[in-house]
């Protein structure tokens, strides 16, 4: 085979494509369509949730998930060529796998689809972190302490990131749709590539810049359709919606995004080494890429990504408006601040926080601000996080309660000191959690820790 | 300031930020012209220490300040201050840390 074609439908599943994109796509003859369905960017609460906790709710399996499964199905299964799916449910565990198979499952039903489906695990137990941390197999990546055993317990899910390995047994194993679990961003479009014998660094190098859809075009969009063709010795990427384009700078851009350094693309089992990288303007619309090479570790090391509860959040939203009160906005936070810890002096004071943002002076960047000055408005979350969603909502109630009614000098509007956008003020939020591990693990085997479960659908 | 002076804002197509990660965030600037990429990165002006005083954080938590030849653009990590969605962070997908760079000032005719 001389050439392999990946399609790319979208920077992550749920955020849709246009059906014309889509349908030029397929008249290429792609030879697989891939798509992320997951990232850390949204925060650590998708990988803590629990099954109680209304999976319904979570964005990533709601109705746009299913708005995309449905025509990539029809459209892989009709051309027969495989549907390849990673990091499902956004934090790709167990749970997350099972939703979205639930999904996968009810669009073949409605659309009589019959095929092999293989699902991919990527929840790592405890007990196996645990035991490699002993033996010194667990390093932190980037600036994250050391891992240690009560970290690992305190992780409500741990998940470790797969590389293309099992993809590609799913593929030799027949799977029409493949669905995994947390997965390397890359892996799911370089496994066909890989599996095909072609060159592994460009193989990754192109899932890389594919992952993101057309975000790696002009102008750019993670809702639209890219599509890469890799070859011996160079890769080409696409962009299948007209009035978009891949030129030599967005691809270069592309794969500097997201990344800590932008020579090295740290991938499981090793780096894709991007010093020797060049791009070339093919046509007007395509950029051609070269010198991408893979150099494999000495040792297999797998990403860990793992998340613990921190407690549960209450917010309210508020703008203030009055002059006089935005000239005593810090006074009167403090002296809220003061009065609910009073209040609530009965709660072990490690068990409860508050905080406040103030949109129009400091909201984005907190303590980084260079800024000093302060908007004719503001606007203010205040923030509480405790250990039952009770009290979260009870101290935020008061704080609240405080600054709408705090007097200071010289204050003229004594009706209140804040503008509430919303009845109810104090919204229950839910559980918080925080990423505690974010660690590399060495393993004996890139399979054994991913299991693949074939499972044949409408069958 | 003389009137050679000028800001990366007025340099730069793309200046951003996003997470590397939970616990980093990257920042991205492509220049108008590799010729102007070429005298920002051979000014020396862009270092650990500059950007550390920039962003008021420790010069040990500017992990990485790299030119990228093949895309002529300078890529910058630094250090989380509180990981991504961790109580008290103010920016869970790291997209809005990039302003203070764009007005980073030097003179290039120096």
């Amino acid at each position: 085979m001389d050439e392999l074609r990946i399609l790319s439908p979208t920077g992550i599943l749920g955020y849709g494509f246009p059906a014309d994109s889509l349908a030029e796509g397929m008249a290429n003859k792609p030879h697989a369509i891939a798509v992320d369905a997951g990232s850390t960017d949204p925060g650590p609460y998708f990988l803590g949730i629990q099954p109680g906790e209304a999976i319904g709710k979570l964005a990533k399996f709601g109705r746009t998930v299913h708005a995309d499964l449905r025509p990539l199905m029809k459209a892989t299964l009709g051309a027969r060529i495989p549907l390849i799916i990673g990091s499902a449910g956004g934090a790709g565990g167990n749970l997350h796998v099972m939703g979205v198979a639930l999904l996968i499952r009810e669009i073949a039903e409605q659309e009589g689809l019959k095929f092999r489906m293989a699902l991919i695990r990527a929840e790592i137990e405890p007990s196996l972190v645990k035991e490699k941390l002993r033996q010194g197999k667990v390093t932190p990546l980037g600036p994250v302490p050391e891992l240690s055993l009560d970290d690992v317990d305190r992780s409500v899910r741990i998940v470790a990131q797969m590389g293309v390995e099992p993809f590609v047994r799913a593929l030799e194993e027949g799977a029409q749709v493949i669905l995994g679990g947390r997965a390397s961003d890359p892996a799911m479009f370089a496994a066909l590539p890989i599996l095909q014998g072609f060159d592994k660094g460009l193989s990754i190098h192109m899932g890389k810049i594919l992952e993101c859809g057309a975000i790696a075009a002009e102008p750019g969009s993670g809702g639209d359709v890219l599509l890469g063709t890799i070859r011996r010795d160079h890769f080409l990427v696409e962009p299948m919606n007209p009035v978009r384009r891949c030129t030599v700078r967005s691809v270069a851009a592309h794969s500097l995004y997201e990344a800590a350094d932008p020579w090295h693309l740290n991938e499981p089992g090793g780096t894709v080494d991007l010093r020797g990288v060049s791009f070339a303007q093919e046509t007007d619309r395509c950029v051609r890429v070269s010198g991408s090479r893979f150099v494999k570790d000495p040792v297999y090391r797998i990403k860990l990504e793992g998340a613990e509860f921190v407690g549960y959040r209450t917010i309210c939203i508020a703008g203030v408006r009055d002059p006089a009160a935005l000239a005593h906005l810090d006074e009167m936070l403090e002296g809220a601040r003061i009065r609910t810890a009073e209040q609530f002096s009965d709660l072990d004071r490690a068990q409860w926080e508050l905080y406040f943002r103030v949109y129009g002076r400091d909201g984005v960047m907190g303590p980084l601000e260079p800024e000093s000055s302060l908007a004719h408005e503001v606007g203010l979350l205040i923030e509480v996080i405790a250990s039952t969603q009770e009290d979260a909502t009870s101290i935020c109630m008061f704080a609240h309660a405080q600054i709408l009614h705090y007097g200071f000098p010289g204050r003229t509007s004594t009706a209140g000191n804040l503008a509430f956008p919303l009845s109810p003020q104090d919204i229950p939020v839910g559980p918080v959690h925080r990423f505690n591990i974010y660690h590399l693990m060495e393993v004996d085997d890139p399979l054994i820790h991913f299991p693949i479960q074939m499972i044949e659908v409408g069958r | 300031m003389t009137e050679s002076t000028v800001c990366l804002a007025d340099l730069a197509s793309v200046i951003r930020s996003k997470n590397a990660g939970p616990f980093v965030i990257t920042l991205d600037v492509f220049f108008k012209e590799g010729e102007v990429f070429r005298k920002v990165r051979d000014a020396g002006v862009i270092t650990k220490a500059s950007l550390a005083e920039l962003y008021r954080v420790s010069e040990d938590d500017i992990l990485e300040v790299t030119f990228f030849e093949p895309a002529e653009a300078l890529k910058i990590s630094i250090k989380r201050w509180v990981s991504s969605a961790a109580p008290g962070d103010t920016d869970v997908f790291g997209a809005q840390q990039h302003v203070p760079l764009m007005s980073l000032s030097f003179d290039l005719e120096k």
